[in-house]
């Protein structure tokens, strides 16, 4: 039993993707931020917005860190008072996207045929088209976002700007029927049973 | 008559229906809260952004005692050691800026120690935040590392509701410090009071689990096949009030149990089954048969770096069985084989069911083994030394002696501390308290006074070193004012002795400032018009104790000691408990 129960914990560092489900609560980020400071680990990409259910919302935090770190700094995420729930993936659970946006001079990108089919190529669309400049917008992996900018830094790319990443868990079911339980005083077993013991080697997971 | 009654009570019942309310400011709404929560002492100090809580104070008087303190750090350890002794929520009143600051190092001390608190400070009116206002800190955010929990409020509608959350988190689950801000507008606002109903449940908070049976079985198939057993126990005992379900379940289990610090007491010191303290300066059988137990069973303790020593070399023969109620523990430092994740009040009747009666002789008496090792090398001669100067030790068991090891004593932080928790004498639960986590000196003096709200009637006895008491001294005027009982034991050997230990130990005696000189105490003392006396020689010792307990009220008194004696048995930074060196 005790061999099944120490599974071997990652040692490599890599990246984790961290969803947190919340209270919407002034000062929350802070607590949550502090957790990753306290020990220098730095947040390389952080979402928040209101998840799918009223008053709920959804942290995406990505990380590098093992497993083994990411596991305690969860544990300590969950303990805060208006978190309702953690989980952390690694890149192969989950899928993500990142925007960004890009402003380059409208005059270049109409002369110059090779831009039309560099977006094309990129999936990028036309977001504003003014005299002066152009907006592009383009959803992707961080290497496919990175791409175009290296293609259109030749042609006079003026402003640049990406968002954090958003992700989906493959194997989840959503948060709606456990927010239920967790609205109850005295919840049901999946809800309020010591998950993290149940599957010891996916702390938190779905 | 019976149906003048029961149209009274009916009446009483539809007034609470339909419940109008009452017009009243968000200070009083705060007042009649900590009324419901059954708060009966508040250690605070005023200041300009808390006054209106301060002039509701004025007509609650009777039924709130407020102990005015000398600086807001001696308020809140005195909160930190009301709630250690009484197992109460502390409550402490602190205005803004400074005042909220000064709460810094107690928020930190309470939060590593889990001690609940409900911290109130004032702050600046809610249209001056953000602007540097006179007094204005962001005490939320210089706090939140610190505290369970925190929230400003702004508006007085929210009193009764918030500071029912405050006390639900303060107390449920691992305890912890809440600090409250709120801002001035909010205490002089007037609404409409529709009564205070205390908190239950939090949605996104979950204080404890369903305790798992499985592996409640899996703990015990593991305690019954082993040969070495040995429970690790810590304050989690106090604060889940389980010292009955824990001593029910040694006793049948027959395992030898040691404990940390903040542990001591759950069980009295002459147990059968106490084989003593673990740690840095434990002792020495607990630390060296860590290292050959084979499974090993931690209850409310958090495997702390000053008990564990090197991790990597700490019990790593052993199977470990981790009874923990926050399970941001559970294989944090030591990684567990069997996790039992749950309140200990819950979680040690169920094991102890599942578990065979047994004894477990033969590995006891190695613990015995190495205790009698321990009082030859070390005991001995720090309890019972026939020639030389005062040993702290002995001060400790005189003071035992005379007390029967009935006392609460509160030590401060250093060599005092080590000597007055390993040869501390304690009957009862909720009878040491220290700073344990932090290691906050100038801890004792504010949470001896403290203590004595929270266990009115125990003997409160405060022993302190001479590095300590000058760190909040101040708090004196406190025990003048309020006509306090605390009994006051500097042990004074001229040195930051735990500092200097170390210097002399690592640093081949190169003592850089741990010199440190003292004030006339007994002076000091008489000025705040508290009698004292200062000893030094073996023969006094019994006489000068036996005079400071025989006092009425409180009593200072200096004891001086051998100034380069060294705390001993030792577990050396970085170095695995079993290499624990007796001298």
């Amino acid at each position: 039993m005790s061999d099944q129960n120490q599974k071997e914990i990652s040692i490599v560092k890599q990246e984790y993707n961290i969803t947190v489900y919340t209270e919407n609560q002034i000062g929350l980020l802070g607590r949550i931020a502090i957790i990753f400071t306290r020990r220098k680990i730095n947040i390389e990409s952080l979402n928040t917005s209101p998840s799918e259910i009223e008053s709920i919302h959804r942290f995406n935090i990505v990380i590098t860190e093992t497993e083994d770190v990411v596991r305690k700094v969860t544990r300590q995420i969950e303990k805060q008072v208006e978190v309702l729930k953690v989980y952390y993936n690694t890149n192969e659970d989950i899928i993500w996207q990142e925007m960004a946006l890009y402003k380059v001079p409208t005059d270049i990108i109409a002369e110059k045929a090779l831009v039309e089919r560099l977006l094309r190529e990129n999936g990028a669309r036309a977001v504003v088209i003014r005299k002066d400049y152009t907006v592009f917008e383009t959803t992707g992996h961080r290497s496919e976002t990175d791409a175009l900018i290296i293609a259109l830094q030749p042609f006079g790319l003026i402003e640049f700007v990406r968002s954090a990443r958003i992700s989906i868990i493959k194997d989840s079911d959503g948060f709606n029927r456990k927010l239920r339980e967790f609205e109850r005083i005295e919840p049901g077993q999946d809800v309020i049973e010591n998950e993290f013991l149940n599957s010891r080697d996916k702390v938190f997971s779905m | 008559m019976d149906l003048i009654m029961e149209t009274a009570q009916q009446e009483v019942l539809s007034e609470q229906k339909t419940n109008p309310g009452i017009e009243m400011k968000g200070s009083a709404a705060l007042l009649e809260g900590l009324l419901a929560e059954g708060v009966d002492t508040i250690f605070g100090y005023p200041g300009g952004a808390i006054m209106p809580i301060y002039d509701a104070l004025y007509d609650y008087m009777d039924k709130l005692k407020h102990i005015l303190v000398r600086h807001e750090q001696g308020g809140i350890h005195a909160g930190q050691g009301y709630a250690r002794a009484s197992g109460k929520v502390g409550v402490v009143f602190a205005t803004s800026g400074p005042g909220a600051t000064n709460l810094v190092t107690g928020l930190a001390d309470a939060q590593i120690d889990s001690t609940p608190l409900v911290c109130i400070t004032g702050q600046v009116f809610a249209h001056l935040l953000g602007t540097d206002a006179f007094q204005e800190i962001d005490i939320i955010n210089i706090t939140s590392p610190i505290t369970k929990w925190n929230y400003q409020i702004t508006d007085a509608t929210e009193i009764p509701e918030i500071l029912a959350k405050a006390f639900y988190i303060a107390r449920s689950g691992r305890p912890g410090p809440v600090l409250i801000d709120i801002t001035k507008n909010a205490q002089l606002q007037k609404f409409n009071f529709e009564g205070y109903k205390p908190c239950a449940h939090i949605r996104s908070y979950r204080p404890k689990p369903i305790v798992r049976k499985e592996y409640i079985a899996e703990a015990a198939a593991l305690i019954n096949a082993a040969k070495k057993p040995f429970v690790l126990w810590g304050q989690g005992v106090l604060l889940g009030r389980a010292e009955q379900e824990f001593k029910a379940f040694i006793e049948k289990t027959g395992i030898p149990s040691a404990w940390t610090i903040l542990g001591a007491g759950a069980i009295p010191s002459d147990h059968p089954l106490n084989v003593g303290m673990l740690g840095m300066h434990g002792n020495y059988g607990p630390n060296v048969l860590t290292n050959e137990c084979d499974v090993l069973i931690a209850i409310g303790m958090r495997f702390d770096d000053r008990v564990t020593g090197r991790l990597d070399k700490y019990a790593k023969q052993a199977k470990v069985i981790h009874l923990d109620i926050d399970p941001a523990e559970i294989d944090k430092n030591v990684q567990s084989t069997v996790p039992v994740w749950g309140d200990c009040k819950e979680t040690l009747p169920l094991l102890m069911d599942a578990c065979d009666a047994k004894q477990h002789s033969e590995w006891m008496e190695k613990f015995r083994g190495f205790e009698r090792e321990e009082h030859a090398e070390v005991i001995d001669n720090e309890l019972f030394p026939t020639t030389g100067e005062l040993t702290m030790a002995e001060v400790i068991q005189v003071l035992n002696e005379l007390t029967k090891g009935e006392a609460i004593i509160v030590s401060d932080v250093g060599q005092h501390q080590m000597i007055a928790c390993r040869y501390g004498k304690f009957n009862k639960t909720r009878s040491n308290i220290t700073s344990g986590g932090l290691g906050t000196m100038g801890f004792a003096l504010p949470a001896a006074i403290g203590a004595k709200f929270g266990a009115l009637d125990r003997t409160v006895v405060a022993v302190i070193g001479d590095g300590g008491i000058q760190m909040n001294i101040q708090e004196l005027g406190t025990i003048m004012q309020c006509g306090i009982d605390v009994k006051i034991i500097v042990l004074n050997n001229q040195f930051l002795g735990m500092v200097r230990q170390w210097q002399e130990l690592f640093q081949e005696k190169r003592y850089s400032f741990v010199d440190i000189t003292s004030p006339d105490y007994i002076k000091v003392a008489d000025a705040y018009g508290i009698p004292g006396s200062s000893v030094s020689k073996r023969e006094d010792l019994r006489t000068a104790l036996q005079t400071m307990l025989n006092t009425n009220g409180s009593y200072f008194l200096e004891v001086m000691v051998t100034k380069e004696n060294n705390v001993f048995p030792m577990v050396p930074q970085g170095c695995s408990v079993s290499e624990i060196r007796l001298k």
